[in-house]
């Protein structure tokens, strides 16, 4: 009976937000070539479909154990495997008899979990060492480059490989993994930006009124590379989102039980032909978040230019 | 009320109170790959309490350096220290650390920009850059310093100062941003105001207004003040004493009403004749000086004017004039045939009669100093 009730809350949503998706670049096109301007005033049909996916996401993946949904390990062995639209099982099961719906609404925790950490983490870390980079300059500086230079150079799933296999996999570890995967590029990020603003006269007429070199950091910069650095945590979510089910995939990921995309995508692997359902569901939610997030990633990128530019 | 801008006949006092700032022999130097350059090389200056000192020169001529100086925000990196000195109410800042300027910065030294759009962090409300000085230096309140910053915006002239607090630098207009930067450079309450070209980016139109609240805001708070500008229009009502600057050096100090009247140095005159007048026909053509200022890298041994200066002679390429006080003890000028003496008006006669200037700039363009 919960199972019904889920069906009929949720089944609108799901459906509904691919669909306008695909028939957006059009309407798009149309009217922004007709004039920046009105496309400068709103934030676009596309943005909003990327924010209303999201946002069902992340509620869904916060209020998951309330949700009128299947427990997501409960097996259901009358229905082993049963395509999408089944009765009790609207996005069909695996080939465990689970329920997919459920075990793509709490998959979409644990990523999140995971991908959303990380990206903080990296930010932290990488923002911060790059400002002081970027501001301090020196042998700061050189030694903070040649390192991100060095951890740029090695292949990103070759390290994760490496540390999950020392470290063992588990949530936290994960995190801190793909975290340290995100560093280097918001060192990039941030002391690209901090250069070009600490040479700006604002900063010495701040340092004219007497403000410490943490003040200006902090009151100064910060505020003005916080729009483009923003814009750029969600264009990283989406990629770490893809590594994770990388890892996952690769069979180094969250550990069972627990589901996330990678894992039910390659639960399914075995059986494509039969049931290409199994793979394609936790696909198509990684597909639509990921193009969410960089879709909202880029339209921010844009907003934070045009300000620049109209300043 | 302390000074009388406009008559600038106010002797400097040098009697009555100890000068504020004293710089003797200030040389900033800068080593590049083409040699030191000598941005500001062996200038000395003295200011009274009060008073309004201008500080004259075209692009080049060190006038920016020179006040960077003087604050000491000058990037330490490629910065040579060939010596002098910079005492600011008694105590030597010319050589003190960033880490112990910032007990100056803002409190004793405050300094204007030249160009309001960029002096302004644009992400950043107008209330709380203002704010975020007062919380600094003057430990006020949350609230306190916002009373305060709106007190501030309005006693600077912009209207409706409490609702301005909550604007971004890109809503007001240059003018308007100017006012802010003034106010955020007067907030804690500074000793002595630099003021670089404060109005050149602004519109002909608001430089007047803005160098009208300067005075009076100097007046209100008997501040110091040091205006530096390429605009001998600018300081012409509004300072005490000028320097002008040329090639890193002052090459004529003196009170403002003696220099103008009085004037001994040809890039001086030079600069006088530049300003546009009202009274000339229109379409006349304006004086220019010829040539462009000097490289810095490695002077001659010659007076660096000498190579425009329609007075130069054979002297004046071989032997460097020193900064003397000739006439009376209070205008300076480094000049070996200054303006409105007998041997400058020979050596402009012998030139005109050459047709060229003893470095071999033609005359033809100087007509308008035969008059």
């Amino acid at each position: 009976m919960n199972e019904g009730a889920s069906t009929v809350t949720t089944q609108p949503d799901v459906s509904k937000v691919p669909a306008p998706r695909s028939a957006e670049p059009t309407a798009k096109g149309n009217t922004g070539s007709g004039s920046r301007r009105a496309r400068r005033r709103g934030l676009g049909v596309l943005f909003w479909c990327s924010a209303a996916w999201l946002g069902l996401v992340v509620l869904g993946a916060i209020v998951a154990p309330l949700l009128p949904i299947a427990d997501p390990a409960a097996q259901d062995y009358r229905s082993v495997a049963v395509a999408p639209g089944s009765p009790g099982h609207l996005l069909g099961t695996d080939g465990l008899g689970r329920d997919l719906l459920a075990r793509a609404v709490f998959g979409a925790r644990i990523s999140l979990i995971i991908t959303l950490g990380a990206v903080t983490i990296g930010l932290v870390v990488g923002g911060t060492l790059g400002m002081l980079a970027g501001y301090f300059r020196g042998t700061a500086e050189r030694v903070i480059v040649a390192a991100t230079d060095a951890m740029m150079a090695v292949p990103a799933l070759v390290l994760l490989l490496a540390l999950m296999a020392t470290l063992g996999s588990s949530v936290q570890n994960l995190i801190v993994g793909l975290g340290l995967l995100g560093v280097p590029a918001f060192v990039r990020l941030t002391r690209a930006n901090t250069l070009v603003y600490t040479k700006r006269e604002f900063i010495v007429a701040a340092r004219s009124l007497g403000a410490s070199n943490w003040r200006i950091l902090a009151r100064e910069i910060v505020p003005n590379i916080l729009p483009a650095v923003a814009a750029y945590a969600f264009l990283v979510v989406g990629i770490l989102i893809i590594a994770e089910g990388s890892l996952s995939f690769l069979g180094v990921g969250v550990p069972p039980p627990a589901s996330s995309w990678g894992m039910m995508i390659a639960e399914g692997r075995d059986s494509l032909r039969q049931a290409p359902w199994v793979s394609f569901i936790p696909s198509a939610f990684m597909f639509l978040t990921v193009l969410s997030f960089n879709l909202i990633g880029d339209r921010f990128r844009e907003e934070s230019d045009v300000r620049e530019t109209t300043i | 009320m302390t000074t009388t801008a406009h008559t600038g006949g106010r002797r400097t006092a040098q009697t009555d109170v100890d000068p504020i700032l004293v710089i003797d022999d200030w040389k900033t130097w800068f080593s590049t790959d083409s040699g030191a350059v000598r941005a500001v090389d062996g200038v000395s200056l003295r200011l009274q309490p009060g008073r309004t000192l201008g500080l004259v020169g075209e692009s080049g001529s060190g006038k920016t350096v020179l006040a960077r100086s003087i604050l000491g925000l000058l990037p330490t990196r490629n910065r040579l220290n060939p010596g002098g000195s910079i005492f600011f109410d008694g105590v030597s800042i010319g050589n003190l650390s960033k880490r112990k300027m910032r007990d100056y910065w803002g409190k004793d030294l405050a300094m204007v920009f030249q160009n309001p759009m960029t002096s302004l962090n644009p992400v950043v409300t107008v209330g709380r850059q203002l704010t975020e000085v007062l919380k600094l230096h003057l430990g006020m309140s949350r609230s306190a310093a916002r009373d305060r910053s709106v007190e501030l915006l309005r006693s600077v002239g912009i209207p409706e100062p409490a609702r301005r607090i909550h604007d971004y630098p890109h809503q007001l207009s240059g003018g308007m941003r100017q006012r802010v930067t003034i106010a955020i450079a007067l907030a804690a309450n500074p000793r002595l105001l630099l003021a670089d070209e404060p109005t050149t980016a602004l519109d002909v139109t608001v430089q007047a207004q803005i160098l009208d609240l300067l005075d009076s805001q100097q007046e209100q708070r008997r501040m110091t003040m040091i205006l530096v500008t390429h605009d001998l229009g600018v300081v012409a009502g509004r300072t005490d004493q000028i320097a002008v600057m040329y090639g890193g050096k002052i090459v004529e100090s003196a009170p403002t009403r003696e220099l103008f009247h009085n004037t001994r140095m040809p890039y001086t005159q030079a600069l006088m004749l530049s300003v546009p007048n009202l009274t000339s026909p229109s379409h006349s053509r304006l004086f220019t000086i010829p040539g462009r200022p000097p490289v810095l890298t490695n002077p001659g041994p010659g007076c660096r004017f000498s190579p425009r200066c329609p007075y130069a002679q054979e002297r004046c390429l071989v032997e460097e004039p020193p900064l003397v006080a000739a006439d009376r003890p209070d205008h300076e000028y480094a000049c070996w045939y200054p303006v409105g003496t007998p041997q400058g008006a020979e050596a402009l006669e012998r030139n005109f009669s050459n047709g060229v200037t003893a470095s071999g700039t033609s005359m033809s363009s100087m007509s308008k100093l035969e008059a």
